[in-house]
């Protein structure tokens, strides 16, 4: 091959981060941009081990060993506190007896333009520095975009789950829906029958069984809750094992007292579930508008409760009206209350 | 119409005639939304729709108000990183612009769904003088490339003069006339920027 020669400006133009180096490692002649290295652009006559750290290959102390690296890839640190770290090429040449490198930032060129305040015009036409610092740049700014876009979505998510009148387990409707529909009823004046359900040995079948046993069994409670009432009634979860149902327009206590006896002898059949038989039940306790003089929403759904702790009390699995006796014998004795809420945590 | 450019047009025109123009705007276009979101991909007829209620709201013609929206995504603070993205084209004007050969492939690397025309640098017989052709997807983004253009040179320091010329080839062409690229200072330009500057 034809031997040629090449000036340090075209050299420099071509490669702005080169470096020749003497044979004794002292740096004979850099690129504009490499120069930018030392504070003072002062490199000339300095030692390329004492201003670099050559961390790989290791042991790469003089020029003679780089020559031996025939070319592959070399990895620097710069020995002052900014610690760049830089990748190079390193080649001998004829009519030399150093090396010429070609040095580049590689990923650390982020770190690099801050400390050596580098611009454009400090690259090399083709080198990609430039282009991946406006990738970086732009990938930012769009990420930045999504990340607003996603804490929005997310709180849109929010604010919809609190304002949504379903139960995302069951599908029934929440307690939002129920004191919505109450509510409703009351200010239209409408009669309506309040039934509060409540599980029993629903949490036995969670802790021996398992989440998923206690779910299927919801959504099987969810059914029959579903399939016993009529589309103009609710039915409602509203916590845990605990469901609330209102009959539009039905305030008969006889046909409340078979529809809760209904609900319970359904429920009291075994639940297969993956093998197993999830037995639960439940207790009842109900309330009719008509029963007030002007009914309202926390009286009558105390009172359902009050109702449902009797049927409790009795020893579960059976459902109890609300009565005004009902009422005084609970106020008399405060001790019954405590009963109940003891006998609820099943 | 990609979000982002819904965006910048709302942004626009609410920095620079406020929000009660912004909310005129709206009902009059009968958008059924009060703002944009930058990474969502809205109908075509969205953005003509805030067009031509800004237009009718502000007494301007579209193609003055496309102009000053060009003017607008270069020397607005708060779209301060369009501007960056765009020095990073080159280290003078004439660097600057012949990398709008590039731009709709670089929006394309930040942003695979952002659809930008294909701009296109001819260079003319005369010393100085240059055609850009901005071809499709969307006709008005000539005018936005005239403002754009215009707010560029300012912030490269260049002297230029700039004019629409229609092509018979539904094209709209812009001519480019190169005074003097070093008239001022203009606008200081660093790599080092703010990395993850906000639209």
């Amino acid at each position: 091959m034809k031997s040629f020669c090449i000036s340090p400006a075209t050299l420099s133009r071509l490669m702005p981060m080169h470096l020749i180096l003497a044979k004794d490692g002292k740096i004979d002649q850099f690129g504009p941009t490499a120069a930018k290295l030392h504070p003072d652009g002062k490199l000339s006559g300095l030692s390329f081990f004492d201003f670099f750290d050559v961390r790989r290959p290791v042991n790469t102390k003089c020029v003679a060993h780089i020559l031996t690296t025939n070319g592959a890839k070399l990895h620097l640190i710069t020995r002052d506190e900014r610690q760049i770290a830089l990748k190079a090429v390193a080649m001998p040449f004829e009519g030399h007896q150093g090396v010429l490198l070609n040095l580049s930032f590689g990923i650390s060129v982020v770190d690099a333009i801050h400390a050596y305040d580098l611009n454009i015009g400090d690259f090399a036409a083709t080198d990609l520095a430039v282009e991946m610092l406006y990738l970086l740049e732009a990938k930012s700014a769009a990420m930045s975009e999504s990340r607003k876009l996603n804490t929005r979505l997310q709180g849109a998510k929010i604010a919809a789950e609190e304002q949504a009148y379903t139960d995302v387990l069951t599908g029934l409707k929440n307690r939002r829906a129920m004191n919505h529909v109450l509510s409703r009823f009351i200010e239209a004046g409408e009669d309506f029958g309040l039934m509060q359900v409540d599980l029993d040995y629903f949490k036995n079948v969670n802790d021996t069984l398992g989440h998923a046993a206690g779910d299927f069994v919801l959504l099987e409670v969810a059914k029959i809750l579903t399939d016993e009432t009529r589309d103009e009634d609710l039915v409602a979860r509203v916590g845990g094992d605990e469901f609330v149902l209102i009959f539009h327009r039905l305030t008969d206590i006889t046909r409340l007292n078979e529809i809760a006896n209904r609900i319970i002898n359904r429920m009291e059949l075994p639940i297969p579930f993956d093998g197993l038989s999830c037995r639960i039940s439940a207790s009842i306790g109900t309330t009719v508008s008509n029963y007030y003089n002007s009914p309202k929403v926390d009286d009558m759904l105390k009172d359902a409760d009050l109702a449902l702790y009797a049927s409790k009390h009795k020893g579960r699995a059976c459902s109890t009206m609300f009565t005004a006796d009902l009422a005084r014998s609970s106020s008399l004795s405060t001790s019954l209350n405590e009963k109940g809420n003891a006998l609820t945590d099943d | 119409m990609h979000g982002l450019i819904n965006r910048s047009l709302e942004c626009f025109l609410s920095d620079t005639y406020g929000n009660d123009v912004w909310h005129d705007v709206v009902n009059g276009a009968n958008l059924g939304i009060d703002k944009f979101e930058s990474m969502l991909e809205y109908d075509d007829s969205l953005t003509y729709a805030v067009l031509d209620a800004a237009a009718d709201r502000l007494s301007k013609s579209q193609a003055t108000l496309l102009e000053d929206l060009g003017t607008y995504l270069v020397s607005h603070p708060r779209v301060e990183s369009l501007r960056r993205l765009l020095r990073f084209g080159g280290g003078s004007f004439i660097e600057f612009l012949h990398s709008l050969d590039d731009l709709q492939d670089r929006a394309k690397l930040a942003l695979p769904e952002l659809k930008l025309p294909r701009l296109t640098l001819i260079d003319c017989e005369n010393a100085g003088q240059y055609k850009l052709s901005c071809r499709g997807p969307y006709k008005g983004f000539g005018r936005v490339m005239l403002g754009l253009l215009r707010a560029m040179a300012d912030d490269y320091g260049a002297l230029v003069v700039l004019e629409d010329q229609e092509s018979d080839q539904g094209n709209e062409d812009i001519s480019i006339t190169l005074v003097e690229s070093e008239f001022s200072d203009g606008r200081a330009f660093s790599l080092a920027g703010p990395i993850g500057a906000q639209i």
